[in-house]
């Protein structure tokens, strides 16, 4: 179908459409909004996907070395964003983003900062967005990181206590070396969702201001919308191949070293 | 010991800043329109209201899309245990030609994102006269490549004397998977059932573009397309639809969440 100049009005009629060749693939990489999509997308990546890994590790670690006594509790807290509905959560966080009465600006207020309108700004809406990211995600791959801890046998740690590590060269030398196949899983896992990122800017900006948060997939959708169909496939395929690239690469730089 | 509290601390804010939005969403369900503008804004509502669940029910017919939601979702979780299970067993258990490939095909469609078959599937759920119907909504959902691979492994674990029993006893191929396999499986089974159950309630994209009329939009639909709406500045609504769409989730989260965090560890996907 990304070969054709498939439109809505052939729905009834789909074998009955001309092909086009690689016209769609053109049509894309020519449109500026599908260049600023793809470049929305790319910053949400290489953004997004590092700080929830981060915070997901720092997560993990407290909840496999720090807080032996409530572990479950706070894995469940931790937990409770993930399996809630994205579109719920773009509706919370549109009130705490909010400028005068939302949640973020007020607790900002309190140090005596005075917050942006976040979803409003061109510069601080993808910031926002990538925030609400990490906040919704991190705790799916904190429940992989732990059980890639909790795999990591005690006498390894033993060991470098031995020989005079430090907790933090333990970490870096011993823990970090050992959990790589877990974080080339989560960085994948993670930068696959990512990649694909629609819900938050559907509900939360419809893309604005001034396109800067349209998102690929956004933008396919609303190609489809149009009625565009043989474009829109063609975007998603565009897509599915800078996955499948970048998943490629991944395992390549994580394996050789 | 000395240096356990801290990190205690830090744990706590970790679960206020995560728990935070969840606290300001159900409080601001119960505030009126004239306080969630207030500035600067209310923690606690001043004059609590059940006002805007009143609306949600009566004005926004809030109980049909919830309907909807567990329609849809109960029959995409029953349609994934029984047919990720039985085809979970036929590539674990079961010698015939072209297994392995069959096996490959399924692990290469997890790896197909849903943007590239969503306007294929739409075309061809559309062709198919289902567009704007449960089952148009639930039937490219029955099954799962994910459940499928959780359902083999699980089998994979189960030894094959088990089988040979039941066929000394004379028990038939049916009734040994039905009578002998499946009920051992039954950690599979709840872990595959919770997490099909949340994902279908959470599931956006197909559901917006296949309800098409008010009758048939699921929670999610419903809620995106009120807070983009001529209701987008009717924020106690909006609150309240959105406790509405969390609360089941959250419950069954909590009741099962040993099922899903395990069920994450062990296969790692979502």
């Amino acid at each position: 179908m990304s070969f054709t100049d498939i439109k809505q009005r052939d729905l009834r009629t789909p074998f009955a459409v001309n092909g086009v060749g690689f016209g769609n693939y053109v049509k894309a990489f020519q449109d500026e909004t599908f260049r600023k999509a793809a470049f929305n997308t790319a910053y949400f990546v290489v953004l997004g996907v590092p700080l929830t890994l981060v915070v997901a590790l720092a997560a993990a670690v407290l909840l496999d070395r720090g807080v032996k006594r409530f572990q479950a509790l706070f894995k469940v807290g931790y937990y409770l964003p993930v399996v809630t509905s994205i579109v719920a959560i773009a509706v919370i966080w549109r009130f705490v983003l909010a400028p005068d009465s939302g949640l973020l600006n007020t607790v900002l207020g309190w140090v005596g900062i005075d917050g942006p309108n976040w979803l409003a700004s061109k510069t601080w809406a993808m910031p926002s967005l990538i925030a609400m990211a990490v906040w919704r995600n991190f705790g799916s791959a904190m429940i992989i990181f732990l059980a890639g801890l909790q795999g990591i046998p005690q006498s390894v740690e033993e060991a470098g206590q031995i020989d005079g590590a430090g907790p933090w060269q333990r970490f870096r030398h011993l823990i970090l070396p050992l959990l790589r196949p877990t974080i080339l899983f989560t960085s994948v896992t993670t930068g696959i969702g990512y990649l694909q990122f629609f819900e938050e800017p559907f509900v939360m900006t419809q893309g604005g201001p001034l396109n800067s948060t349209i998102s690929v997939s956004m933008y396919t959708y609303n190609q489809f919308g149009f009625g565009n169909y043989g474009l829109a496939t063609s975007m998603a395929y565009i897509l599915f191949v800078v996955i499948a690239v970048i998943t490629f690469i991944q395992f390549r730089l994580l394996r050789e070293k | 010991m000395r240096r356990t509290w801290w990190i205690y601390l830090i744990g706590v804010l970790g679960l206020v800043a995560v728990a935070a939005p969840f606290l300001w969403m159900v409080l601001g369900s119960f505030k009126t329109q004239g306080e969630l503008l207030r500035v600067p804004p209310t923690w606690w509502p001043h004059d609590a209201t059940s006002q805007n669940y009143n609306d949600l029910f009566s004005k926004a017919s809030f109980p049909r899309y919830f309907l909807n939601s567990t329609v849809v979702a109960l029959a995409v979780t029953a349609g994934n245990l029984i047919f990720c299970s039985m085809i979970g067993y036929a590539l674990a258990k079961l010698r015939f030609k072209g297994r392995n490939a069959l096996f490959i095909l399924v692990m290469a469609t997890l790896m197909i994102p849903g943007m590239v078959t969503f306007v294929p599937l739409f075309v061809l759920v559309t062709n198919a006269g289902l567009a704007n119907s449960y089952p148009g909504l639930i039937l490219p959902f029955l099954v799962s490549p994910f459940g499928v691979f959780l359902m083999r492994q699980f089998f994979l674990g189960l030894p094959d004397d088990l089988m040979d029993a039941g066929r000394v006893d004379g028990t038939s191929e049916l009734g040994i998977f039905a009578r002998i396999m499946l009920p051992l499986t039954r950690p599979a089974l709840a872990t595959l059932g919770i997490l099909t159950f949340l994902g279908s309630w959470n599931n956006f994209l197909w559901p917006l573009v296949i309800a098409q009329t008010e009758d048939k939009y699921t929670l999610p639909v419903a809620l995106a397309l009120y807070s983009t709406g001529q209701n987008a500045q009717n924020y106690g609504l909006l609150m309240a639809g959105a406790v509405v769409v969390v609360l089941p989730v959250l419950v069954m989260f909590l009741a099962f969440q040993r099922h899903v965090t395990k069920g994450i560890a062990i296969t790692g996907l979502k």
